[in-house]
């Protein structure tokens, strides 16, 4: 039974004497290798060039503003119970009246962290999140030398302010497909 | 007095001249070693070092002082002496056939002739063969001195490699001194001007001495002795720091060396193929030096092919390397020198 065309009859012939004497088959295997010599090279000069990525690529997590550079996310948790790692953590805190134009609801997270190290980038939390507060990128979390470097804070996380940055929100944003099922009203 | 009659001159000349073949063999090994990463880069559809300096020239540089300043770990249970001794004795071994090889014409300054060869000496090519031997006992006493198992083994399947591929190396080159009829390197390449590249009289002998000269350098199909990935490295397994380094090294300047002297026996040493320079009447100086830049391009064009053959072709096995070493081509170089003498004693009838 053949289930594909890609199968190959091995050539199961006993060895003829040009081929035992080796060196024609090495004089052949020399060829391809030169031929190797001028060919396209693969690699990609990563500082400098990088590969781009799927549209659908999940990468760092992002905590989104609004478009007048407000939180979006009011630490309802449930990003953190829908991460199968484990990673995130969050501490809620109330608005206090003077601050609504840090934050887009009454309610929001104080501390928001989420462990790089533990993190599938499964992208249940973006999944979960009825805020539309948190979303992959097309980044992904780059080295570090310490453990703690990879626990990443909330400065981290946040989008840069649309009203100060445009242009690094635009970017942070990328082009990721808008979110239908998402009303930009409360 | 006998101390002033020496030729003071004669003497600084060679230690010039010493010093100047050392630091090229260093020179070149050291590009080798980038070469190779470079090379083998290319075959795999990669770019390869490009980071230290443009085109990562500086690469080797940054490798050497790498390894210079790397921890030095001599192990505690080995043989101290000998276990220094090792490195230095390869490395030594492999400078010193650089001491026999005709590098160019002679060169005219100061009103003297400076041949540009270390020792004329009338035994040049087995001086050679009896340097390239004793590399071994580098091998060996670095893998008998680290005390470790591997290292030892590793240092037997060395050893025996490299015994038993000198012996068809030294039979293929015997029909070469018949055609000859000398030892001295100066007359074989001479020989080549008058009468043709030896290649054309010594096809077989070549191939012969090719294969036994990957051997003889632990290269690639042959570098059983260092076999990294299946057999656990090699004799230089407890070497580190700049020790390794020398080990490493000296197989670089083993295969510059060994291009070198191919090149000389078989390729006509410094002879510009299809013309003859001596007719073009320019200034013998210019000549000695374009001589030695045509010995050069012929000794690095093998250098590269070793780097190919190398990024080509899988390693033997040990029963595999034995096998073609005394059943295949210690016959086979039998044959040319039985063959390569019946032709002479008929011409010369």
């Amino acid at each position: 039974m053949q289930l594909t065309q890609r199968a190959k009859q091995v050539d199961r012939r006993p060895m003829t004497w040009l081929e035992k004497l080796y060196l024609w088959n090495i004089a052949k295997g020399m060829w391809i290798t030169l031929s190797h010599l001028f060919k396209r090279k693969a690699t990609i000069q990563y500082p400098e060039q990088k590969r781009t990525f799927s549209k659908v690529f999940r990468g760092l997590q992002i905590l989104n503003r609004d478009e007048e550079g407000r939180e979006r996310c009011t630490a309802c948790g449930l990003c953190a119970v829908a991460c199968p790692a484990e990673a995130i953590t969050m501490e809620a805190a109330e608005r206090q009246p003077g601050e609504e134009h840090l934050y887009r609801e009454e309610k929001y997270a104080a501390k928001y962290e989420i462990n790089m190290l533990r993190c599938i980038f499964c992208g249940y939390c973006e999944e979960a999140c009825p805020k539309d507060a948190i979303y992959l990128s097309q980044t992904f979390a780059p080295s570090n030398y310490g453990r703690q470097g990879f626990i990443y804070k909330k400065d981290d996380l946040l989008i840069p302010n649309p009203k100060e940055d445009p242009e690094g929100y635009k970017k942070a944003l990328g082009d990721r497909p808008p979110r239908v099922s998402e009303s930009s009203t409360v | 007095m006998y101390l002033l009659a020496v030729d003071w001159y004669y003497i600084l000349e060679k230690f010039l001249l010493i010093g100047l073949v050392v630091t090229l063999s260093m020179v070149v090994a050291m590009y080798a070693t980038y070469a190779e990463r470079k090379v083998a880069a290319f075959l795999q559809d990669r770019i390869g070092p490009n980071r230290a300096g443009i085109f990562g020239l500086l690469q080797p540089l940054a490798d050497g002082g790498k390894l210079f300043f790397k921890e030095e770990i001599i192990p505690l249970v080995s043989s101290k002496f000998l276990f220094i001794l090792g490195p230095c004795l390869a490395m030594i071994t492999a400078l010193l056939t650089s001491a026999v090889i005709p590098w160019s014409t002679s060169l005219h300054l100061f009103g003297k002739d400076i041949p540009l060869q270390v020792a004329d000496i009338n035994i040049g090519i087995l001086f050679i063969f009896g340097v390239v031997s004793m590399g071994v006992y580098g091998i060996m006493i670095g893998g008998w001195a680290s005390n470790n198992k591997f290292s030892l083994l590793a240092a037997i399947r060395g050893a025996s490699q490299m015994v038993s591929y000198e012996l068809p190396m030294g039979l293929a080159l015997i029909a070469v001194l018949m055609v000859v009829g000398d030892l001295r390197m100066s007359v074989i390449v001479n020989n080549q001007l008058e009468h043709g590249w030896h290649i054309i009289y010594q096809p077989l002998g070549f191939l012969i001495f090719f294969v036994c000269a990957l051997a003889e350098c632990n290269r690639t199909p042959f570098d059983l002795p260092e076999a990294e990935n299946e057999l656990n490295f090699g004799y230089h397994q407890e070497y580190s720091s700049m020790k390794l380094g020398l080990y490493l090294f000296a197989e670089y300047i083993n295969m510059f060396i060994s291009g070198v002297v191919m090149s000389t026996l078989y390729f006509g040493g410094y002879d510009i193929p299809f013309v003859n320079e001596a007719t073009w009447g320019i200034n013998q100086n210019l000549l000695a030096i374009i001589g030695f830049v045509v010995l050069m391009t012929k000794a690095l064009v093998f250098v590269f092919v070793f780097i190919w053959i190398r990024w080509t072709i899988p390693r033997f096995r040990f029963d595999q390397l034995m096998k073609l070493g005394w059943r295949t081509l210690i016959p086979l170089a039998l044959v040319n020198m039985v063959a390569t003498a019946a032709v002479i004693l008929w011409l010369k009838k």
